[in-house]
């Protein structure tokens, strides 16, 4: 039995392979619609989403498994005091596979260790969000036609951005990947990504706070929002969130076929104007996550 | 300055001047009975000066403590008045309850029955991360 809790988990190749599981069910999803008949998804929020959960729970039904579970804290055990690890060990007795959100980082490592069926972590704090890899790498793979060979422009909370975390992590693993990291100063990347990731494996990256003088050299950007809640100090939130704002003026500097994409939701860092340009791929990019979540499911249930 | 030889017991020898009272409290050595000696600043012809830890029972030491707080640290084992066995400390791979983890966003900090474990994840700095959030352990003294 497996898990997902961090993408490093995934080596190149099985990456790939679930890559290709999500684009062939994208070609003829009548395929899979059986199955996971039988099966049971419980989908354990201890911390609101509306992408991530609506997602899992859309890739079950699509696979033609059930769904249970809960989307906040409050309408938990959890509300009553009972730990991460007696839920994950009581929800293995219902369940076939869990799909964990939670606030605390390490919670989903936790439920693992004591669950009996597979656990996916859907994001634990600032720590981890491997889904939400799988679907930004599918995205450049459709939106680019491969994932070597790129510029990659992120920009926004590099800091507590753990999409952004796991997406350094992953795509350093592709030749020729070069990253330019956009970010106020107070907002770079932590130590152990530019230290245990780029510096570790030589991979190429710029540090800039310039997004203007940035986006001319870049094949895609990837967008973050600033987060209020991982914040301790409204005042710095405050400061902080309108560092940067894609707008059609900036697009204009940009490539015709760069690839915007962001992890959603967003505030105002894009802004709507540009949803209608085609190279807004961040919508694209929510309906692959679908597709990489029911490539994920068959692979950790064992179905072919 | 005469401090008696022990009979059974622990010498944890070639600790690093000053860093001997940390020991001393990470390894909660206030807590025992026998007679134990804290010898400061010790002349050495390797080390220049060394810090001396004599206990004076047959002490099962912690060897992650030693490892993390001071690597290379020396155990002696000492029965009749002979020493019986002698272990020179090295970085811990794990460790297991020795510090905490202070990221507030950590499970642990939370749900207090979860083991305190970290894992070396650079042993030239050297560098422990929690095995739950993979913060950096932050310690209260120099460890380089």
């Amino acid at each position: 039995m497996r898990s997902l809790i961090d993408i490093s988990e995934l080596s190149v190749g099985e990456i790939e392979a679930l890559i290709d599981k999500a684009e062939a069910i994208m070609e003829s999803p009548a395929d899979y619609a059986d199955k996971c008949r039988g099966r049971k998804l419980a989908t354990l929020f201890f911390e609101p989403s509306t992408r991530t959960r609506l997602s899992f729970e859309a890739a079950m039904y699509e696979l033609g498994g059930n769904v249970l579970g809960f989307s906040e804290s409050q309408s938990s055990s959890a509300a009553k005091g009972e730990s991460v690890a007696d839920t994950a060990r009581t929800v293995s007795c219902y369940a076939d596979i869990i799909a964990m959100r939670h606030p605390k980082e390490g919670a989903p490592l936790v439920a693992s260790v004591n669950a009996s069926v597979p656990v996916i972590n859907a994001g634990d704090g600032g720590h981890n969000h491997p889904t939400q890899t799988l679907t930004d790498l599918l995205t450049i793979k459709r939106e680019k036609g491969r994932l070597t060979d790129l510029t990659v422009g992120i920009c926004g909370d590099l800091k507590f951005g753990r999409t952004v975390h796991s997406l350094i992590s992953a795509l350093s693993r592709y030749e020729g990947v070069r990253f330019i990291l956009i970010s106020p100063a107070e907002l770079r990347i932590p130590g152990y990504v530019r230290d245990g990731v780029l510096k570790k494996n030589s991979v190429p990256f710029e540090e800039t706070t310039d997004l203007d003088g940035s986006i001319p050299s870049l094949d895609v950007l990837y967008m973050t929002r600033v987060q209020r809640e991982r914040f301790f100090n409204e005042e710095d939130y405050l400061r902080l969130r309108d560092s940067y704002i894609l707008t059609a003026a900036k697009m204009g500097a940009a490539k015709s076929d760069m690839t915007v994409m962001h992890p959603l939701p967003r505030v105002n860092e894009i802004a709507y104007e540009i949803d209608s340009d085609p190279r807004a791929a961040y919508f694209r990019q929510v309906m692959y996550g679908k597709f990489i979540r029911m490539a994920l499911i068959l692979k950790l249930l064992e179905i072919e | 300055m005469k401090i008696d030889a022990i009979k059974d017991g622990i010498v944890i020898d070639h600790i690093t001047a000053g860093r001997g009272m940390t020991l001393y409290n990470y390894l909660g050595l206030d807590a025992l009975d026998c007679t134990v000696a804290l010898i400061k600043n010790v002349s050495s012809s390797k080390m220049g000066k060394k810090d001396i830890i004599k206990i004076d029972a047959d002490f099962g030491v912690d060897t992650d403590v030693l490892g993390y707080v001071d690597p290379g640290v020396t155990v002696n084992v000492i029965k009749n008045g002979e020493i019986v066995e002698k272990k020179k400390i090295e970085l811990p791979e794990i460790l297991n309850g020795v510090i905490r983890c202070k990221n507030p966003r950590c499970i642990t900090s939370t749900e207090h029955s979860l083991p305190q474990r970290f894992r070396l994840t650079d042993p030239s700095g050297p560098v422990y991360r929690c095995v739950w959030c993979e913060a950096r352990a932050k310690t209260d003294f120099d460890n380089k």
